[in-house]
């Protein structure tokens, strides 16, 4: 076990779930209760100092209890280290605690984790849509079971094919847009 | 008789004075209940030259003072980290081109990168070389694109013609390698799609001869330019500390005094066999960040020279075949070499499961790609890390407080691309 993840284990062990090394990165799965705390501490104290927040994304994984994963990715410049903070949530509740006011860099980043993937950060000064327009009613375009084509205003032109049955249904595999079928 | 009529005259003259005086007091008591005068909401963008693209910021202003903004970002999306989800790898690297289409081998490197991270992947020496030495060919040409329509916007026309004319000679470059200027497609996962020529080799080293000239030249048209520098000196101030905690990356990290380069901190390609520092500034000011680049474009044409000097022979593109095409001739003879090329222009090469980021040091700052692979020919998913909207976060921080017309300045100072912003 890395000597980090070792020591995050010790020091939150209610909040701490499991680590993982592969291709030489850090990962860490933490639970989304209590998380914040494991982030201050990250950032704050000189033993990790994770003070450049490289991003804030998310996986969507539909098959899955845990639907969502949002992944931090942060990075120590006195120690030239990287690790990625992991945290996995259900779809009824998505919602996990924002670190805006740890990482001020955080705020476009969570954003974009809101607009493209619906997951609410707790305590974000402006939770907004950003790449998206402000009135954009379609749903969150990275989830899986966002169709790649076919979707919204474009669809009511009569040139255009339309889906056949429900365009919501989830293909569990990924990159399967076999809905999609001209008539 | 003539003194009696002029007394009368000023007695006039004095009772309309206090009549027009208590009119004046009675329209500003009305304008102060009704109408704000020192303060007002503008609208800048989403087209204006400045911008770079299709920028919207929206300014709260106090007089001609920034009070807050607001930048409205997304006129360029174009869902590429959707679409990816749906490509094999080989067909992602033409969509990299389009994010920063100022420095497409850049976004070419950065995706390859994080992809042969997945494979482990070993690259052949030569090809190191070689995508080092056109990296750094785009950073110069990012810089002097970057140069050129900065001192453009603050109104001094003239160094955009000379960095220009560097600027082709280098694009001449890219054509004479892959056929294309801008969306040049040339890195490809295991190495290169085409070796570099001999030609090319002799025109940099004539190139670097006398880019040093250039680059003086810029200077004498800049430093010695008043207005230049009264908009650019101590404008869009960000201590090291504010700079590190937003995220900012590249140039604009670097004018801040923190000297975080990933090819010094994480090296790859070839760095770790070339010599070169990394200019810091002190200020973080507009100014600071000009020098770092200008400095950097030094740096580069040093790293350019090292590498053309050690450049070993060898192959240009990996041999193992899950992931390189056969080569052409075979294919058109050998029915084996024939599904095998049919296979990885239908499915892709497969991808081991896992996730991984991967950052590269681009012009404009750390480019990161995190994918996450199922085992597909296809990413599962792929986040692109892209700084000028990382950049943009710090926005409204670095503008308060100074004056509507450094706005400009400062989206030049980010060297911001809307296509990479965006995505």
């Amino acid at each position: 076990m890395h000597p980090t993840a070792e020591s995050l284990e010790n020091r939150f062990s209610e909040v701490f779930l499991a680590s993982r090394e592969s291709l030489g990165d850090l990962s860490i799965y933490v639970r989304p209760e209590g998380a914040l705390e494991l982030f201050r501490a990250l950032h704050d104290m000189p033993e990790y100092g994770y003070d450049y927040i490289v991003d804030v994304t998310s996986v969507d994984y539909p098959m899955d209890p845990e639907r969502f994963e949002v992944v931090y990715i942060l990075y120590s410049i006195s120690r030239r280290h990287r690790i990625m903070v992991k945290i996995r949530i259900p779809e009824d509740n998505p919602v996990v605690d924002s670190v805006v006011g740890i990482w001020k860099g955080a705020e476009f980043m969570e954003r974009e984790v809101f607009d493209m993937m619906g997951i609410q950060f707790r305590g974000h000064p402006d939770l907004r849509r950003i790449l998206m327009p402000d009135d954009y009613e379609e749903g969150y375009p990275l989830r899986k079971d966002f169709p790649l084509v076919g979707k919204g205003w474009r669809d009511s032109f009569s040139f255009v094919p339309k889906f056949q049955g429900n365009p919501g249904v989830i293909e569990g595999k990924p990159g399967g847009d076999a809905s999609f079928i001209p008539s | 008789m003539e003194t009696e009529n002029l007394t009368g005259v000023t007695e006039d003259i004095k009772r309309k004075e206090v009549v027009l005086s208590n009119l004046r007091q009675a329209v500003l008591q009305n304008l102060d209940s009704s109408i704000q005068t020192d303060q007002f909401l503008l609208n800048m963008g989403p087209q204006h030259p400045s911008t770079h693209g299709v920028l919207r910021v929206l300014l709260d202003l106090d007089g001609e003072r920034i009070k807050r903004s607001v930048p409205d970002l997304g006129y360029l999306h174009r869902g590429t980290e959707k679409i990816a989800e749906y490509r094999t790898y080989n067909q992602i690297i033409p969509l990299t081109d389009r994010l920063d289409y100022v420095s497409a081998m850049a976004n070419n490197y950065a995706f390859v990168r994080a992809v042969e991270k997945l494979l482990q992947l070993k690259v052949p020496e030569r090809a190191e070389f070689i995508r080092t030495i056109v990296a750094e060919v785009q950073r110069i040409v990012n810089h002097l694109f970057w140069l050129g329509t900065q001192a453009l916007d603050i109104g001094a026309m003239s160094v955009f013609f000379y960095t220009f004319r560097e600027r082709e000679e280098l694009l001449d470059l890219f054509e004479i390698l892959c056929g294309a200027r801008l969306t040049t497609n040339y890195y490809r996962v295991g190495g290169v799609e085409s070796d570099m020529p001999q030609e090319v080799v002799d025109r940099l080293y004539r190139f670097i001869e006398v880019f040093e000239s250039n680059i003086k030249e810029y200077n004498t048209l800049l430093e010695t330019n008043r207005i230049w520098l009264a908009r650019t000196k101590n404008i869009a101030v960000i201590t090291g500390d504010d700079a590190v905690n937003f995220g900012l990356s590249g140039p604009t990290l670097r004018g801040s005094g923190v000297p975080y380069d990933l090819r010094k901190f994480e090296p790859y390609g070839a760095y770790d066999q070339v010599e070169f520092d990394v200019p810091v500034g002190s200020n973080g000011d507009i100014y600071d960040r000009y020098w770092i680049r200008i400095e950097e474009m030094r740096e580069s044409s040093k790293i350019i020279r090292q590498c053309l000097d050690k450049m070993p022979s060898g192959p240009f593109m990996t041999d193992d075949h899950k992931v390189s095409f056969p080569e052409k001739g075979q294919v058109m003879h050998n029915m084996e070499t024939l599904i095998h090329h049919f296979l990885l222009v239908v499915q892709g090469f497969k991808v081991p499961p896992g996730d991984t980021y991967c950052g590269t040091e681009t012009p404009k700052g750390e480019l990161g790609f995190y994918i996450v692979s199922d085992g597909s020919g296809k990413p599962y998913r792929m986040k692109i890390r892209a700084p000028s909207f990382v950049h943009m976060g710090a926005f409204d921080h670095m503008a308060k407080g100074y004056m509507i017309a450094d706005i400009v300045t400062i989206f030049g100072t980010y060297d911001i691309v809307m296509g990479e912003c965006d995505r």
